[in-house]
């Protein structure tokens, strides 16, 4: 078998999302890193902090997505500093939007820069490979988005709330783990508003099933002393 | 308060034994002898204004501009050596729009006035470069509401409610402090500094005046432009028929 090669770059094949109620921002994703067909880890926090009040979903190469919000978080630090006041989601958004375009060539990673700050409330920045950056309603990125486009169209609606909001996204990315093989593990959520950042965790156990999915057991050890199963009669 | 710093002010880098840099009270001196810039702070804006002394009939009224756009919310108006202000509003529109490429939204007025306050404090710290011998009135509306920043050729920056530099500086400040700016808006503000301005015109010393108004306001869309034709017109008018006024009583 020549598909397990561990020396293939960690990439995050990943779902994430980035989604805007009336008062803030929810972001989610799930949790797989694959090196290859390999999960290096699947238990990853995608969702990085920037500042108090904003935060990213990392997609693509792991290393790229990581180096891009270490040299952010440094920028706005000193903005934060310089301005006496905390950073806007949009100056965060432009500052990786920079690095984005002008290393175009040399990285390749997604990103959806979210976040909650006094002027303009909850907001979306999508800033996909190339480096353009879009603000948005709601944003959706990674391998496993490809399989949300629909659901979005039909699901997403202006002005939900806070848990509606969040329900969505949860939704959304375990409907997206169920199809996309670089897509897996738990579901993570960061929720942003003018009261602070909330951070949610969903083990697999606790995600819907959809169509033919199989329960999940809770360790190995019980899957393998079931009992054999009952031969079918025909 | 004036004395002479006798060998201690040869230079910028030299401090006088009573802790004093006498080249930089040198470079305000040069403001003090520049026309009357006034700005204020109203409920809805800020309203600048300058007397602009009239060197030659030869001069086409509109030119020599005192007033500068800095950035689409913000403006200076310049009082002292007219070719040092240049120099600090091309800084100033430069900093604006570094700004803005890297963090892709407008510079606070307050963060400009600082990057103007430091440059100009720059030129306080070498021998081989002189103060400015201008002073700048800097009136910008961002997020967080209309402001107003005054910068001195020692690079202080504070912000104010009302300023004045230049001659007539202390009597326009007496003036202004009469006026109740947290009620008056920008339109009724022009009117004041225009009176004001023509009130503290010296006539017997100084012959012809132009008066130069900016403002940046809701009315202006929070955009920094001249005052509109008709409404500086109509200050003026109010402005000469207050003098008048005051002469008959």
């Amino acid at each position: 078998m020549d598909c397990l090669n561990l020396n293939e770059p960690h990439s995050m094949g990943t779902t994430i999302i980035g989604v805007t109620y009336d008062g803030g921002v929810v972001l989610g994703a799930d949790s797989r890193t694959s090196t290859g067909v390999y999960v290096a880890n699947r238990a990853s926090d995608k969702i990085t902090q920037l500042t108090d009040n904003v935060y990213v979903c990392r997609s693509g190469s792991a290393a790229d997505s990581q180096i891009v919000s270490d040299y952010v978080r440094y920028f706005l630090h000193q903005h934060t500093i310089q301005l006496g006041q905390p950073a806007t989601v949009k100056v965060a958004a432009n500052l990786v939007r920079l690095l984005a375009y002008n290393n175009k060539n040399m990285l390749q990673t997604g990103l959806i820069v979210g976040g909650w700050d006094k002027y303009e409330g909850g907001k979306i920045y999508g800033v996909p490979l190339g480096g353009t950056i879009l603000e948005q309603p709601f944003a959706i990125g990674g391998s496993g988005s490809s399989y949300l486009y629909g659901f979005f169209d039909q699901a997403w609606k202006e002005g939900m709330t806070k848990e509606e909001a969040e329900s969505l996204v949860v939704k959304a990315v375990s409907l997206a783990i169920a199809r996309d093989g670089a897509s897996g593990g738990v579901v993570r959520t960061v929720t942003i508003n003018a009261d602070g950042v909330t951070k949610n965790f969903y083990p697999g156990d606790t995600l819907p099933l959809w169509h033919e999915e199989i329960p999940a057991q809770n360790s190995l050890l019980d899957i393998l002393s079931a009992p054999s199963p009952e031969p079918m009669s025909m | 308060m004036s004395s002479i710093g006798t060998g201690y002010d040869l230079s910028v880098t030299t401090f006088s034994p009573d802790g004093r840099v006498f080249q930089i009270e040198y470079a305000a001196k040069a403001v003090d002898n520049s026309g009357t810039v006034i700005g204020i702070k109203c409920k809805d804006g800020v309203v600048m204004g300058v007397e602009k002394l009239i060197t030659s009939k030869m001069m086409l009224p509109g030119s020599n501009r005192r007033i500068h756009s800095v950035h689409r919310h913000s403006g200076m108006a310049v009082a002292g050596l007219a070719a040092d202000g240049r120099q600090i509003v091309a800084r100033a529109k430069g900093e604006a729009s570094s700004y803005e490429s890297v963090y892709g939204e407008a510079i606070p007025v307050k963060e400009l006035a600082g990057r103007v306050a430091n440059y100009v404090h720059l030129c306080t710290l070498y021998w081989w470069l002189r103060p400015f011998g201008c002073g700048v009135i800097l009136g910008g509306y961002d997020r967080d509401g209309p402001q107003l920043y005054m910068i001195e050729p020692s690079g202080i920056s504070y912000r104010y409610f009302g300023a004045a530099i230049g001659k007539g500086k202390q009597a326009a400040k007496t003036e202004i402090e009469k006026l109740k700016l947290s009620e008056m808006t920008c339109r009724e503000g022009v009117i004041e500094i225009a009176k004001i301005i023509y009130k503290i015109h010296d006539e017997a010393k100084d012959k012809a005046f132009e008066l130069e108004m900016s403002w940046v306001c809701d009315e202006s869309k929070r955009q920094h432009e001249k005052v509109p034709e008709e409404l500086l017109e109509e200050a003026k008018a109010a402005a000469r028929l207050a003098l008048e006024e005051m002469d008959a009583d």
